[in-house]
């Protein structure tokens, strides 16, 4: 549903400002959304400010710096810092990408960071992405094959293969799904730009022997058709793929196997 | 795992805090403009129903679209219009499965916009010089 402003309960509200740590020179300034399940307060933005000259180049770096040397209750999510697990997605300066790919460089002036956007905050940058994978579990991302298994692994041509190109690379970061207006209207139905990405990933496999029921699956209003090509899924996927292209192609293959 | 939460999340922020992107400007304008030409078809069929009804009723409208007013509503149809219809033709070259690059994306939305002001602009010149 349409819901343009924040629930009473989500406003937020200014913070707490940090000292400035002592004798650094370099400062860069972080706005950070917090949020405590454990106090009765709404989420509010804090400023924090990050030695420059003490600390590595990434937005993550910046997060860690704080969470170490400032504030011990900072919470986010991360794991790899290269960019390939996905677990440090959030809304940094305007656009939803990976911390530990996006430079501070990169940001004019303040930092701002919120979690990604119109889903359930879990604590701080941490939301709740249990709908996300239980989407992605519904489209059955797994080969399926009805002929019996080959000796040896299943082959493919080169030509084939390269048809997984620009889609194999997604880390599920949810970067793309959470940055859509479609998704955040209608996140219950909807199965989102990173969820159909990934269901054309195994719709075009020609590996894959069940494109009729994957099809079938998401021949749906909701499921597939909010689509309205708002294209924010594309602008901000932080491994640089085009998730809207992948649903024009499904919506193309709708058509196709009805003529 | 048992659910221990004892309040409600909030929900994150989402319009509030993302930036507003040209091809998310243009589906939103799209939507306004589908939306703002309901109204203008009701104007259009009280012209119409106007013109069948006689003279007089003919002349109480032709009066209201000849005020600043009125030339202002039909200045805004006029661009809802346009701008509607270059969105369309543009979703119809997506469905086709192209156009959906960085370039040609914001190349394709830069030109509904520009292209329906344009066109607006030279439908009221030409309509003026005529009319």
């Amino acid at each position: 549903m349409v819901q343009l402003t924040l629930p009473k309960n989500s406003k937020m509200v200014e913070g707490k400002v940090w000292p400035k740590p002592a004798g650094a020179t370099r400062l860069k300034e972080f706005r950070i959304y917090r949020w405590d399940p454990d106090d009765d307060r709404n989420p509010r933005i804090d400023t924090y400010y990050v030695d420059m000259d003490d600390c590595g180049p990434m937005v993550l770096d910046g997060l860690i710096w704080i969470k170490s040397k400032i504030d011990p209750t900072l919470t986010f999510r991360r794991s790899c810092r290269e960019g390939i697990c996905g677990s440090c997605a959030m809304n940094i300066d305007g656009m939803n990408t990976l911390a530990c790919t996006k430079g501070m460089d990169e940001v004019k002036g303040a930092v701002k960071i919120y979690p990604l956007p119109h889903l359930e905050v879990v604590k701080d940058l941490v939301p709740d992405l249990t709908n996300f994978y239980a989407q992605h579990r519904s489209v059955e991302p797994w080969l399926h094959t009805t002929t019996p298994a080959p000796e040896t692994e299943w082959k493919q041509s080169r030509d084939d293969r390269e048809k997984l190109d620009g889609l194999y690379e997604c880390i599920l970061c949810a970067c793309c799904s959470t940055s859509c207006p479609s998704y955040w209207w209608n996140g219950d139905r909807y199965l989102g730009p990173a969820v159909l990405l990934q269901a054309y990933r195994w719709l075009i496999d020609s590996r894959d022997e069940a494109t009729g029921e994957r099809l079938d699956n998401l021949e749906d209003p909701f499921r597939l058709y909010r689509c309205h090509t708002i294209m924010n899924c594309a602008q901000t996927c932080p491994k640089g793929l085009n998730p809207a292209k992948a649903i024009a192609e499904i919506k193309k293959m709708m058509v196709e196997r009805r003529i | 795992m048992a659910d221990v939460r004892t309040k409600a999340r909030p929900l994150s922020p989402h319009l509030q805090v993302f930036r507003p992107l040209l091809t998310m400007v243009m589906s939103i304008l799209h939507r306004i403009t589908g939306a703002a030409l309901y109204f203008g078809t009701l104007l259009l069929a009280w012209w119409l129903v106007a013109a069948a009804s006689g003279p007089e009723a003919y002349a109480t409208v032709a009066g209201f679209f000849d005020s600043i007013f009125g030339r202002l509503i039909l200045f805004g149809y006029t661009w809802a219009l346009v701008h509607h219809t270059l969105g369309g033709i543009r979703h119809f070259i997506w469905d086709t499965g192209h156009g959906y690059g960085v370039e040609a994306r914001n190349m394709l939305a830069s030109a509904t916009i520009i292209g329906s002001v344009a066109i607006t602009i030279l439908l009221w010149i030409v309509g003026l010089l005529v009319g």
